[in-house]
């Protein structure tokens, strides 16, 4: 079991999930976050946090995102870790609109 | 260097009270600021950590592991960890205040919340936080029992504690032996005669406070069935409405699981865990000990995610032995420093201890004696963080840095009291003797429950 990051924290990056992670477990690029498996405890304290729910239980991953496992686990490893909250990516809100949250 | 800090580069010194959670999150702020901080953490008891070790659950190894990010902290150039220091009772807050520039109060939310009826005081009848910390080995709950002779027990309460006391009761014994859970509980555990077991909630499904990862557990287990009778969810209108709503994924998920549970056909495990809803305990019945308790039914009644429930003069009684409460904690006031009775916190504006509208200086609070006894391990960071922003500020115009001297003017003062501090050199001893123990008896750990066990092992 492992908690992951999907499609809909592209373009958004919110953050709100890193201040709220106890074990400094996500990473981040310039399009997005990805959580290390390897560091997770699957609290889940991250979940509810998302303004466009893009974090996911492992179990809970609808089929068509079942790719993100893969892509959390090996994109996290070469990138810096998120160790605190930071703004949104510009057009945040938008991208968070046409999402519909 | 920071702005107001000692020339010599002395450092502020910073007092945190108790060791759990928020606690780290706070010293890992205050190092994470670049000012120049030594830091105190004292604990009550020898060992640290908390509701890590003794909250969270034995069968929650992974969860655990965020004590390899505390330990790191532990470790930092600049921290020191005090433990058996019960502040309030071995040296009192105004005593910090004069040894410590600041005094972070972390120490948590210890008692818990009464239901208020007849019988709640009735052998049988206890409080989650007795068994919690009875199972996980903490040294004030060991000598507590438990009669697990009757078939029937009901928990009143539906939030991650509450899912904490039932699964632990509908686990078989095979399921806890390699865990880290004391051994003097699985041995009354084993002996368990618990077939039964009640979740009842107040409000409805769509209210339940359990995560899902909690509740889906109740599907996992090897001897336990989980059983709701699907008339009890349906949904009124407001509850409904609050599913489908955008922001409300969380309730949604678990209503789904509630009826993945009531779709199964009857399972024939030895044992079967109940969830039910819209009911409030009443009283209590029996003569020396619990033999049943009486529950009101409810009805809900408001707006979306603002419904209450009222009871209906419709009651049902359960017969039972053993009955646990888990509506939520409150802490216990610190002498010399503010409380709210009424939310059982202490008032604070941003984690600035207040008194009557003006902020009591050098005091701040952090974790369940700030904001209440809500959210999950993680939580308590954002809101250490929030509470360190607040002291970071303060901190240049409350004093010079270097003007205190910190655990050193406290050493001799405890001393002469009688007080023997514990390092974290003395835990890592501590820790190091538990797994050897633990490796015995094929478990992580075994903690020892007794707070003279863990000193002589110093002595």
């Amino acid at each position: 079991m492992t908690t992951v990051v999907t499609d809909n924290c592209q373009g958004c990056r919110f953050t709100d999930c890193v201040a709220v992670c106890p074990v400094e477990c996500f990473h981040y690029d310039g399009e997005m976050l990805y959580i290390d498996p390897d560091v997770c405890i699957d609290c889940s304290a991250c979940i509810p946090e998302c303004p466009v729910q893009a974090i996911f239980e492992e179990d809970d991953l609808p089929d068509d995102k079942r790719e993100w496992i893969e892509i959390n686990a090996t994109r996290s490893k070469g990138l810096p870790v998120c160790s605190e909250q930071m703004d949104p990516l510009p057009g945040a809100e938008e991208r968070k609109s046409a999402l519909g949250f | 260097m920071a702005e107001g800090s000692g020339a010599s580069g002395a450092p502020w010194q910073v007092a945190i009270v108790g060791s759990g959670p928020s606690g780290f999150y706070a010293a890992e702020a205050l190092f994470k600021s670049g000012l120049p901080v030594q830091i105190s953490m004292l604990e009550r008891l020898p060992v640290p950590y908390g509701l890590v070790r003794s909250g969270v659950a034995p069968d929650h190894a992974k969860l655990k592991q965020v004590i390899d990010v505390y330990s790191r902290i532990a470790e930092m150039p600049g921290f020191e960890y005090y433990g058996n220091i019960r502040v309030g009772n071995d040296v009192s807050v105004g005593e910090l205040c004069e040894a410590y520039d600041a005094v972070i109060l972390a120490c948590g939310a210890e008692a818990d919340k009464p239901l208020g009826i007849d019988g709640e005081s009735l052998a049988g009848s206890h409080t989650a936080t007795e068994f919690v910390g009875w199972y996980n080995g903490h040294p004030d709950f060991r000598d507590r029992v438990f009669d697990l002779s009757h078939e029937r027990a009901v928990i009143i309460g539906q939030g991650n504690v509450a899912a904490d006391v039932a699964r632990i009761l509908a686990r078989s014994p095979q399921e806890l032996a390699h865990t880290d859970i004391a051994e003097h509980a699985l041995e009354v555990l084993r002996t368990s005669k618990v077939r039964e077991i009640f979740v009842v909630g107040r409000r409805g499904p769509a209210q339940a406070k359990f995560t899902s990862k909690e509740l889906k557990e109740f599907g996992e287990l090897e001897e336990c069935d989980a059983s709701i009778d699907p008339a009890e969810l349906a949904l009124n209108e407001a509850s409904a409405a609050e599913i489908a709503g955008a922001g409300n994924a969380g309730a949604k998920r678990i209503v789904e699981i509630f009826s993945g549970f009531a779709a199964r056909p009857p399972g024939k495990a030895r044992r079967r865990v109940v969830f039910t809803f819209q009911k409030s305990p009443a009283r209590i019945e029996g003569d020396s000990r619990v033999r049943n308790i009486v529950l009101e039914h409810n009805v809900l009644s408001g707006a979306p995610m603002n419904q209450s429930a009222r009871g209906t003069g419709k009651f049902m009684s359960l017969e039972t032995g053993l009955v646990f409460r888990s509506i939520g904690y409150r802490g216990i006031a610190m002498p010399g420093v503010p409380f709210d009775p009424r939310s059982g916190t202490i008032p604070n504006l941003a984690g600035r201890v207040v008194a009557e509208g003006q902020s009591v200086p050098q005091i701040y609070v952090a974790g369940w004696i700030k904001r209440g006894p809500t959210g999950i391990i993680g939580t308590n960071r954002a809101d250490s963080v929030a509470t360190v922003a607040s002291l970071v500020a303060d901190l240049p115009k409350l004093s010079a840095a270097g003007g205190k001297s910190g655990f050193a003017s406290l050493r001799s003062l405890l001393h002469g009291r009688g007080t023997r501090p514990v390092s974290f050199s003395d835990w890592k001893r501590i820790d190091a003797a538990e797994v050897a123990r633990g490796a015995n008896l094929g478990k992580p750990r075994e903690k020892f429950t007794y707070v003279r066990e863990m000193l002589a092992l110093l002595a």
